[in-house]
């Protein structure tokens, strides 16, 4: 892809960056780490592959994309404010009583938000379902999903792993957003589940390993899904998580933490802006 | 103020020392749950199974089955939801010797919202035969109830909660699996609460004493097997019964109640509670305001009821 909208998607996301933090900071609750190690690959999806119209959620030809790891709601949030599916001064009541913007995505009241996630392990199944059914009505449409590692330790995970390819799901493309860590701590050490290509492979799916916070090779890999015919692609992408804010990267601690006032001007110093 | 998931893993800790049968298993959430106090002085005795909770408690029966005493934890809603039939097949049809101890149960979970909020947990736990269910109201209630349990053979579920919560009890407190107490006299209408609500409804009785309404407050830990005797005992003495618990109205504290005074005992009640709905993101204090829990809500249905507005 060129130079240029590579550079436009990456400042999309460092803009998305700032959006999270200062979001999660006005909320005071909320899950940082898994919201920054995920937002590159968001934005990619919103910003380029998705057909998508905010101006018309319910457009029926769109594609649709399932947060299944939806403690990371905050990506989704800044992104579909970001994109107009409603007035970022929303974002402002995150967590908030009466807010539309749950602690987790609520397809009941968020336009842009297609099923309600947040108990982990649920979202491939649901996704699957999606392109079962719009695979019936011969729709050109495509599923994205996105996954935590640690989330893949739910046996429900593997159960849809196993029917997507059975069922040939190749409308459906998973994303892993592979950052090793989950709450008590390192993946691999809490219940290891790689080598989780190999894993993906032996059921059956097309596997691309990638770098996730590198905005060419995630486009690509999304590329190289649609192309991909009579099998689901999964995009193992690894990933750091709290990515852009070294004070979180790497680090089980800021999981489910919000930002206080001196991380916040600290990470809008790191992602090159000062408080407005 | 203390929350009765703090109070779990101290109890733990030293139930552990006591009993090398004891095991522990979680979720990747003993952070929240409080088993990590276990799992750093008994690391052997201690599983993370990551977030595979149906596993976890398939495994918990296993143990059971050779001897151990395991104790299972993660939030309410994922032990009793998610893993809700390895329970009813794996643990409660063959008796096992098995301790769900979930925290953050009800909607004072607070921001994480309703996907989060276990409003039905006791009502599908409750209807599991051979179950035993608990909710504590305070710190030193969930040690008596914890210990009780480790003493207990049989499966048991104990509802621990995620915010501090004010002290109900003292140290010449006899907790007894079963056995609702008294907490406050009364002969007018009778309050029966469990879990976090009991301090509402110590606080409603108050209130209504103020305007000379004469309520009772019995605090019922047990919803399963409940204590009969003293709900019976209070519907003969006192004209009206508010159930009070945070949790739906259906098939919790406020229907065992209904289902026991409809046959044995008919009496006024009212039953205060989430009413058919999930929960919601906000904060604990905003969400007992607005699911209509506050000892003025409570004192409020007490009027109600003995036709006093
Ligand atoms: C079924 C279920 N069990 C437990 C939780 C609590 N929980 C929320 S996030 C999380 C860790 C998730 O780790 P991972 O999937 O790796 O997400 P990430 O690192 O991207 O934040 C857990 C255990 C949950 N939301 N759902
Ligand atoms: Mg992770």
């Amino acid at each position: 892809m060129e130079q240029e909208k590579i550079a436009f998607l990456e400042e999309k996301a460092r803009a998305l960056r700032v959006s999270i933090v200062k979001t999660l900071h006005k909320s005071q609750s909320g899950h940082t780490g898994g919201s920054l190690s995920a937002i590159d690959m968001v934005t990619a999806l919103y910003f380029h592959t998705m057909r998508h119209d905010p101006e018309n959620p319910g457009w029926e030809e769109r594609d649709r994309f399932i947060l299944s790891k939806g403690h990371a709601a905050p990506a989704q949030y800044v992104t579909l404010a970001e994109a107009g599916y409603f007035p970022k001064e929303d974002l402002m009541m995150l967590r908030r009583l009466g807010s539309h913007l749950q602690g987790h995505p609520d397809s009941k009241g968020t336009p842009g938000v297609e099923v309600c996630t947040g108990s982990l392990g649920q979202g491939l199944s649901m996704a699957n379902g999606m392109a079962l059914g719009l695979r019936l009505d011969n729709s050109r449409s495509r599923i994205y999903v996105l996954l935590g590692d640690g989330e893949l330790q739910e046996g429900q995970v593997w159960e849809a792993v196993m029917s997507a390819a059975h069922y040939r799901l190749d409308n459906l493309c998973a994303m892993v957003d592979a950052n090793g860590l989950q709450i008590d701590g390192e993946v691999k050490k809490v219940m290891n589940v790689g080598p989780i290509g190999d894993k993906f492979r032996a059921f059956g799916w097309h596997v691309i390993e990638i770098d996730g916070h590198d905005m060419a090779a995630i486009t690509g890999a999304l590329e190289s899904a649609e192309r991909t015919k009579g099998k689901p692609t999964v995009i193992v992408a690894s990933t750091v998580k709290g990515k852009g804010v070294p004070r979180f990267e790497h680090k089980a601690s800021y999981h489910g933490v919000a930002p206080n006032d001196e991380e916040l001007n600290e990470a809008l110093i790191c992602l090159g802006c000062f408080e407005d | 103020m203390k929350a009765t998931r703090d109070a779990y893993g101290e109890t733990l800790a030293q139930l552990g020392e006591q009993d090398r049968d004891i095991v522990v298993l979680d979720a990747d959430l003993s952070g929240s749950t409080k088993t990590a106090v276990f799992a750093k002085k008994f690391p052997d005795r201690f599983f993370n199974m990551g977030i595979a909770e149906a596993n976890m408690v398939g495994t918990a029966a296993g143990l059971a089955a050779v001897g151990k005493v395991p104790f299972v934890s993660t939030f309410a809603i994922f032990a009793a939801g998610r893993a809700w039939e390895q329970i009813r097949q794996s643990v409660a049809y063959p008796k096992a010797n098995v301790k769900i101890v979930p925290t953050h149960g009800g909607v004072t979970v607070g921001e994480d919202g309703g996907s989060h909020q276990s409003v039905e947990d006791i009502a599908i736990m409750r209807a599991i035969p051979n179950m035993t269910v608990i909710v504590p109201a305070d710190a030193l209630e969930t040690r008596e109830a914890v210990k009780a349990a480790a003493a207990h053979k049989g499966p048991v579920y104990i509802r621990l909660g995620r915010n501090k919560v004010p002290e109900i009890f003292n140290d010449d407190y006899r907790f007894a699996i079963g056995k609702g107490c008294e907490l406050a006299s009364g002969n007018d209408m009778t309050f029966i609460s469990t879990g976090l609500m009991t301090a509402q409804a110590v606080q409603a009785a108050a209130l209504l004493g103020k305007e000379g309404i004469s309520a009772r407050v019995v605090h019922m830990a047990t919803i399963k097997p409940l204590d009969q005797e003293i709900v019976l005992k209070a519907a003969r003495e006192t004209k009206a019964i508010v159930t009070a618990e945070e949790h739906s109205v259906i098939g919790g504290l406020g229907s065992a109640v209904a289902e026991l005074l409809a046959e044995q005992q008919p009496t006024p009640i009212k039953r205060a509670g989430i009413h058919d709905r999930f929960g919601t993101s906000g904060k604990a204090d905003e969400l007992i305001k607005y699911f209509g829990l506050t000892p003025d809500d409570l004192a409020e249905a007490a009027r109600e009821l003995l036709g006093r507005k």
